[in-house]
């Protein structure tokens, strides 16, 4: 797909909602999943209630509606590496990285090895991040 | 500069679409270009021409319709969305199955393509929502 | 250049106010509009949250916003800019990029 004349801008998804209870979380993914055709330079954050998004074990059965957390796990193929998560948000909600999905990627530069894409990162480091993204989504 | 505005609530029940809509305006004012709205999640709603508001209160559709026209904005709804919640052009209302369409002027239907797009054309992007 | 915030939320119904000062950098902006003019006001119990962040982050708040809630200027904690529509856009553009804590 067209990348107009070579740009490349950094694109930032904050997902800050928990899935299920509203459409944005999925929505957003949607959108993530699209734009990865766009060989930009993309990240997501998690942050507050968007940490959930990434809890192991969803299970909607009972509701009757998709579960899309296994969405998550194909990012890596879509080159969507860079995962960070907010450590504040995981320790305010009694979270640690266990608690969540092991999100990877295969490193080309490094004959293909599994890396992880989740970094738990401070508000410190989350707020230096932000601050490099040219442009930032959020739903 | 080029400004893209993303729109994620519908209208009335948010003042998302109200302060997108004068942020608009005001960009236009201002001698700067809209690249393109884009219209997700509920912001679909924004485009049915069905909306019928009592007549003292402001119409959120036509006044998007009228923007279109006059300063030739590129106004998008995504797709995805809009069949979710049943806003449909004439060729998505045939591809579908249905007895009828419901956007409004000025619109068209499109894919998520289009606000990425939007995004990496315009120098600046805004978002409104709940 | 650095990120200009918004914030549409009252902070006494959501978080987003103080999870875009915990994460606003230094020397970005914020700025309050819709229901989330109320953060501005004075003698709150979000009011030296706000006040303690003007040290190192600029605030705004949306005129019209604060006029159809019928919050008086009087009423604003000091040091705080009102700005319409046509500010706002400046303020954009003025800034690296824009994030809206929905």
């Amino acid at each position: 797909m067209s990348d107009k004349g070579g740009t490349v801008k950094k694109l930032m998804y904050i997902n800050r909602k928990a899935p299920y209870g509203t459409i944005y979380a999925l929505e957003s993914l949607e959108v993530v999943l699209i734009g990865a055709a766009f060989d930009q330079n993309i990240s997501l954050a998690f942050i507050d209630d968007g940490v959930y998004q990434l809890a192991k074990g969803q299970n909607t059965e009972a509701l009757g509606v998709k579960n899309f957390s296994p969405t998550y796990k194909a990012l890596g193929d879509y080159d969507i590496n860079k995962i960070y998560v907010e450590k504040e948000s995981l320790q305010a909600r009694g979270l640690n990285q266990d608690d969540l999905m092991a999100l990877t990627y295969e490193d080309e530069d490094d004959d293909w090895a599994e890396k992880n894409s989740i970094h738990i990162v401070s508000t410190k480091e989350m707020s230096d991040i932000l601050e490099q993204q040219d442009v930032v989504f959020s739903f | 500069m080029k400004f893209g505005i993303l729109v994620n609530e519908g209208p009335y029940t948010h003042q998302a679409a109200d302060t997108a809509y004068q942020f608009a305006l005001a960009v236009i004012n201002k001698g700067h270009e809209i690249t393109r709205v884009f219209f997700y999640h509920d912001g679909v709603n924004n485009g049915t021409r069905l909306t019928t508001p009592p007549q003292d209160d402001r119409n959120i559709v036509s006044r998007w319709s009228e923007f279109a026209n006059t300063h030739n904005i590129d106004l998008v709804i995504c797709v995805a969305a809009a069949q979710r919640r049943g806003i449909c052009d004439s060729g998505e209302s045939k591809r579908n199955g249905k007895d009828t369409d419901n956007i409004a002027p000025g619109f068209r239907i499109s894919g998520l393509g289009q606000l990425i797009e939007a995004s990496i054309l315009s120098d600046r992007l805004v978002v409104f929502g709940d | 250049m650095s990120l200009i915030h918004t914030v549409n939320k009252s902070p006494f119904d959501r978080n987003t106010l103080d999870s875009c000062l915990r994460l606003a950098a230094k020397g970005s902006s914020v700025l309050l509009i819709e229901d989330g003019v109320y953060g501005a006001i004075k003698g709150t119990e979000k009011s030296d949250l706000v006040t303690n962040a003007m040290s190192s982050i600029a605030f705004y708040v949306l005129g019209p916003d604060l006029q159809a809630r019928g919050v008086s200027s009087d009423k604003l904690i000091s040091g705080i800019k009102i700005v319409g529509y046509g500010d706002f856009v400046d303020l954009v553009a003025q800034h690296s990029a824009t994030q809206a804590w929905l």
